[in-house]
């Protein structure tokens, strides 16, 4: 009797995380620009890799197999929104069209493509010349110019 | 952390010295570790507050994963669904957040909810910018976020 609930819950976390991850992959294709791509791809498939993990935990109930599969989970849910992040801050600053009906961007020439500084928007006066007159002093990316 | 590492040590231990190794008595080694912790704690520095922050990880732990399906599953209806019902946009969150870590984490814990990416962090540290799916309701999207804030420096503090 348990054993067939046991497998039932197994059969519904791996279907849930087959269809999470198909989403994942529709997304890519119909959503409108690169950001909201990456919001499809990353955390849908994050999500979809733990729940077939655990489904692998459920049906082998071993120790050892509990552990890599935590150990699994782990690294993706580490990695996956630092790989979302990098990608979507390059698209975003490098200028990769963003959707038409995208609402709202407070990012909106808070960058300086120049000098790489990006302001807050709460910075006080003085605050503010400090940070013309030190440009040089530490670019967040390192650029290497040649003339 | 090391809070939980010395707690993790003491559960091999126990393990070791019972000569039973078996999840259900790690868990037991782990439960007991926690209680000499529990008592040891206001002696070591590092180790101060240690009893009252696991209950609170594992509290944020069901948490998380809850919103992490139920926000999975709005981004999911919006794509099968052929019209668009989003509203992208880019808001710029204050943080309350100082040390690097407490950045890293609060970063990486709203680019894992589906419908949050951050972007980028400003260079004084203060604000953190983040690209939202969803902008229909503004202020409950930050009170939301403001919350999850919360909770992770009531775990890292």
């Amino acid at each position: 009797m348990t054993e067939t609930i046991v497998n039932w819950v197994i059969a519904i976390f791996m279907l849930s995380s087959g269809i999470f991850t198909l989403l994942a992959a529709v997304g890519i294709l119909r959503l409108p620009d690169l950001m909201t791509r990456m919001h499809a791809s990353t955390k849908a498939g994050a999500l979809g890799v733990a729940l077939m993990m655990i489904a692998a935990m459920l049906h082998f109930n071993d120790l050892v197999v509990m552990a890599k599969a935590l150990a699994v989970i782990m690294f993706i849910l580490i990695t996956a929104p630092i790989a979302a992040h990098a990608i979507g801050r390059a698209g975003y600053f490098v200028g990769v069209p963003i959707w038409v009906n995208t609402v709202k961007d407070e990012l909106f020439n808070r960058y300086d493509s120049d000098t790489h500084r990006l302001r807050s928007g709460l910075e006080t006066e003085e605050e503010l010349k400090k940070m013309k007159t030190s440009n040089k002093d530490k670019p967040r990316i390192r650029v290497t110019t040649k003339k | 952390m090391i809070g939980f590492m010395w707690n993790l040590l003491l559960a091999v231990t126990w393990v070791v010295l019972t000569g039973d190794v078996g999840g259900i008595n790690l868990l037991f080694g782990l439960f007991v570790g926690y209680l000499v912790l529990g008592v040891m704690q206001r002696q070591i520095p590092s180790l101060r507050g240690y009893t009252r922050r696991l209950p609170r990880l594992l509290k944020f732990i069901a948490f998380f994963s809850k919103e992490l399906v139920v926000a999975n599953l709005t981004v999911a209806f919006d794509i099968i669904t052929p019209v668009w019902h989003m509203k992208p946009g880019v808001i710029a969150m204050p943080l309350e957040a100082k040390t690097e870590l407490e950045i890293t984490m609060v970063a990486n814990l709203i680019s894992l909810t589906p419908g949050t990416l951050s972007l980028d962090v400003s260079d004084d540290r203060r604000v953190l910018f983040i690209h939202a799916m969803f902008l229909d309701n503004e202020q409950e999207l930050r009170d939301s976020l403001k919350d999850m804030e919360r909770r992770v420096l009531g775990i890292l503090r």
